[in-house]
């Protein structure tokens, strides 16, 4: 136990140290701008990556793997935001972190490991296109030296990064654009103009909302939704850090250190979060590899924020927007084009599908849900595809079954056989197929007694041993079958 | 002569050519060793991720590059062994090849990223000024 401690601590110390600055450092624009995105002040976001990020170090079953304030969870906040405010963000802060609590200790968190990749594609493009949206109202048609700030920005991200490696370029265009703008004293609008910064610690407090079940029906589709994407997303982003470290991780511990960070953040005043797949990216490119990196992330950025909050507030917004612009850009996968030609029609659509939902209703859940559904309807459809080749051999007419005999291929079963047949012999082949369930027996039955009605002699074979077994315990009709051996 | 011989490949056709090489000359020598390594590129795990479904699809996805650098091997009877490192391309076979001792590294002249080199300089190139054993570059 002890040992295990040490590794996942203190095997790394220097790396973990030195990587955990440089994610701070470039989790402070993000954290700002996604408070601004989820219509809070930027301390909701800033004191949700302090504590989410201290809170998961100890709790969090993927060491190395950092989470804060996010994009995606940002975006699913604003109408709440925007009706009941923010009491009410931070109750179903606190709620979505019970949520994902009872996901991790009922192992859902496990499940959710299986949602297919073509939903998983059109999840992460969607937020992209999301995150680029939310940007728009902040640079078109403001004025030109916004235009000019956003691209010398976006300059500076690119461009910069080739050159100077250690410092994240994001922040040197932050500190390098707010002092332009503070000496030329431009017409820019500023992160003030947005709200406000406070030094200070957050504290605890509980939200002010009725506790009511009025309440409660407010905030739970939220928090489900919330709960539902921040998994989705850290699970992501944790089998990438699994596969960056070539280790292993615990899912659902991941999922219940997830619920614990949030249901503190709750408390402290800060906005729901989850794992961010860019910033665990930057962390074990830099070094990190332990739960030190994750600790120090979250303690250095707060320190940076009690030290500058001052100045944090004068960062002028198209700089902002120019960060987000090249996240969403980093979000985005651009093999998605070679996938849609590539992959089998089934999975293109449901990716487009995914993304076309989620960009209408703004609501990452829903895109996901839909997605899930959708591919869960070609997968039936797929293998509902049942092969029934006839064949006359002496006289006696053979039926060749190929394929899964079950409640949504039986149909296509039916119709293949002709059961106006007379007064013949009739061998039914089931040794390419597979019988699963009360459906299919019953429509072996149906199709057994129409053709014994006519007069002929019908007989089943090839069932393997689980159909055989499923054929005996339900079958209405005594059918007339072969026992083959196996082999 | 040539003992331990380190064969870094991506499964572009370069490298399979770099391959070639490597194990002509390591069928010089009695007991030669092949060691191949490919490594999974830091900043392309989040695609690889994405488009497989589990960890076990990926294993896979990356063993098939590996098949026909094994059946060049395979042809010649000469021993190797695979080894799939994780990280950036160039610095992960530079420390990998200075940890332990190796009489040869042979690396194909380019990978499969010809837009990536262009901006930040090819990985063989990199591998060549910073590897302390022997290197071979294979066009």
């Amino acid at each position: 136990m002890i040992e295990k401690i040490k590794t996942s601590w203190f095997s790394n110390v220097r790396g973990d140290i030195l990587a955990g600055i440089v994610v701070a450092l470039a989790l402070i624009p993000e954290a700002i701008a996604f408070s601004i995105i989820a219509g809070v002040d930027p301390m909701v976001g800033l004191y949700a990556s302090f504590c989410i990020a201290v809170i998961i170090a100890f709790t969090g079953g993927r060491p190395g793997m950092i989470s804060a304030a996010t994009g995606a969870m940002a975006l699913l906040m604003v109408p709440l935001v925007k009706e009941y405010g923010l009491d009410y963000l931070l109750a179903a802060t606190i709620l979505t972190g019970v949520i994902q609590i009872l996901f991790g200790i009922f192992k859902v968190a496990k499940v959710m490991q299986f949602v297919p990749r073509a939903v998983m594609i059109g999840f992460v493009n969607s937020l992209a296109i999301l995150i680029f949206m939310a940007q728009v109202p902040h640079f078109i048609g403001i004025n030109n030296l916004t235009y000019v700030f956003v691209a010398i920005t976006l300059l500076i991200v690119y461009l910069l990064p080739r050159f100077i490696k250690t410092i994240p370029a994001p922040l040197i265009a932050i500190v390098l654009l707010t002092a332009v703008a503070l000496y030329g004293n431009f017409d820019l609008r500023t992160v003030g103009d947005l709200g406000a910064i406070t030094q200070s610690l957050p504290s605890f407090f509980i939200p002010n909302v009725p506790f009511t079940f009025e309440t409660l029906m407010i905030i739970f589709p939220y928090s489900l939704a919330l709960a539902i994407v921040g998994l989705l997303e850290s699970l992501l982003t944790a089998s990438i850090v699994d596969d960056m470290t070539d280790t292993e991780s615990n899912k659902n511990k991941e999922a219940r250190g997830q619920g614990i960070a949030n249901v503190a953040t709750g408390f402290f005043g800060g906005m729901a979060g989850c794992a961010m797949i860019g910033q665990s990216v930057i962390n074990v490119k830099s070094g990190g590899r332990g739960r030190l990196s994750t600790l120090v992330a979250g303690t250095f950025l707060m320190f940076l924020i009690l030290v500058l909050g001052n100045l944090v507030v004068q960062i002028p917004m198209p700089v902002l927007v120019g960060i987000m612009i090249m996240v969403s850009i980093g979000t985005f996968d651009w093999t998605s084009f070679k996938y849609l030609k590539n992959a089998p029609k089934a999975d293109a659509a449901v990716m487009v599908v995914t993304m076309g939902i989620v960009v209408a209703t703004h609501d990452l859940s829903k895109g996901v849900i839909a997605g899930v559904l959708l591919s869960a309807v070609f997968f039936v459809i797929k293998i509902s595809k049942i092969q029934v080749q006839k064949q006359i051999v002496d006289h006696s007419t053979v039926y060749h079954v190929t394929g899964q005999l079950f409640f949504a291929s039986v149909d296509n079963f039916v119709d293949a056989i002709d059961l106006t047949d007379r007064e013949g012999k009739i061998k039914i082949d089931f040794s390419q197929a597979h019988v699963w369930d009360d459906s299919a027996v019953g429509a072996i039955d149906k199709v057994v007694l129409k053709l014994s009605e006519n007069d002929n002699e019908v007989t089943i074979s090839g069932l393997n041993k689980s159909s055989q077994k499923i054929v005996n315990q339900l079958a209405v009709q005594r059918l007339n079958t072969e026992v083959v051996q196996e082999g | 002569m040539y003992q331990r011989i380190l064969l870094a490949v991506d499964g572009s056709k370069h490298s399979e050519r770099a391959t070639e090489q490597a194990v002509a000359i390591a069928s010089l020598t009695e007991g030669s060793l092949i060691e191949v390594v490919l490594v999974a590129d830091f900043s392309k795990a989040k695609n690889e991720v994405l488009h497989s479904q589990g960890k076990e699809e990926l294993e896979v996805a990356r063993r098939k590059k590996l098949i026909n650098i094994e059946k060049i091997i395979q042809e010649k009877n000469v021993s190797y062994e695979v080894n799939i490192l994780h990280g950036e391309p160039g610095p992960t076979i530079v420390s990998h090849a200075n940890d332990q001792q190796f009489d040869l590294l042979v690396i194909g002249s380019r990978g499969l990223n010809t837009l990536q080199e262009m901006v930040l300089g090819s990985v063989s190139h990199k591998v060549v000024k910073r590897a302390d054993c022997p290197v071979l570059v294979v066009k």
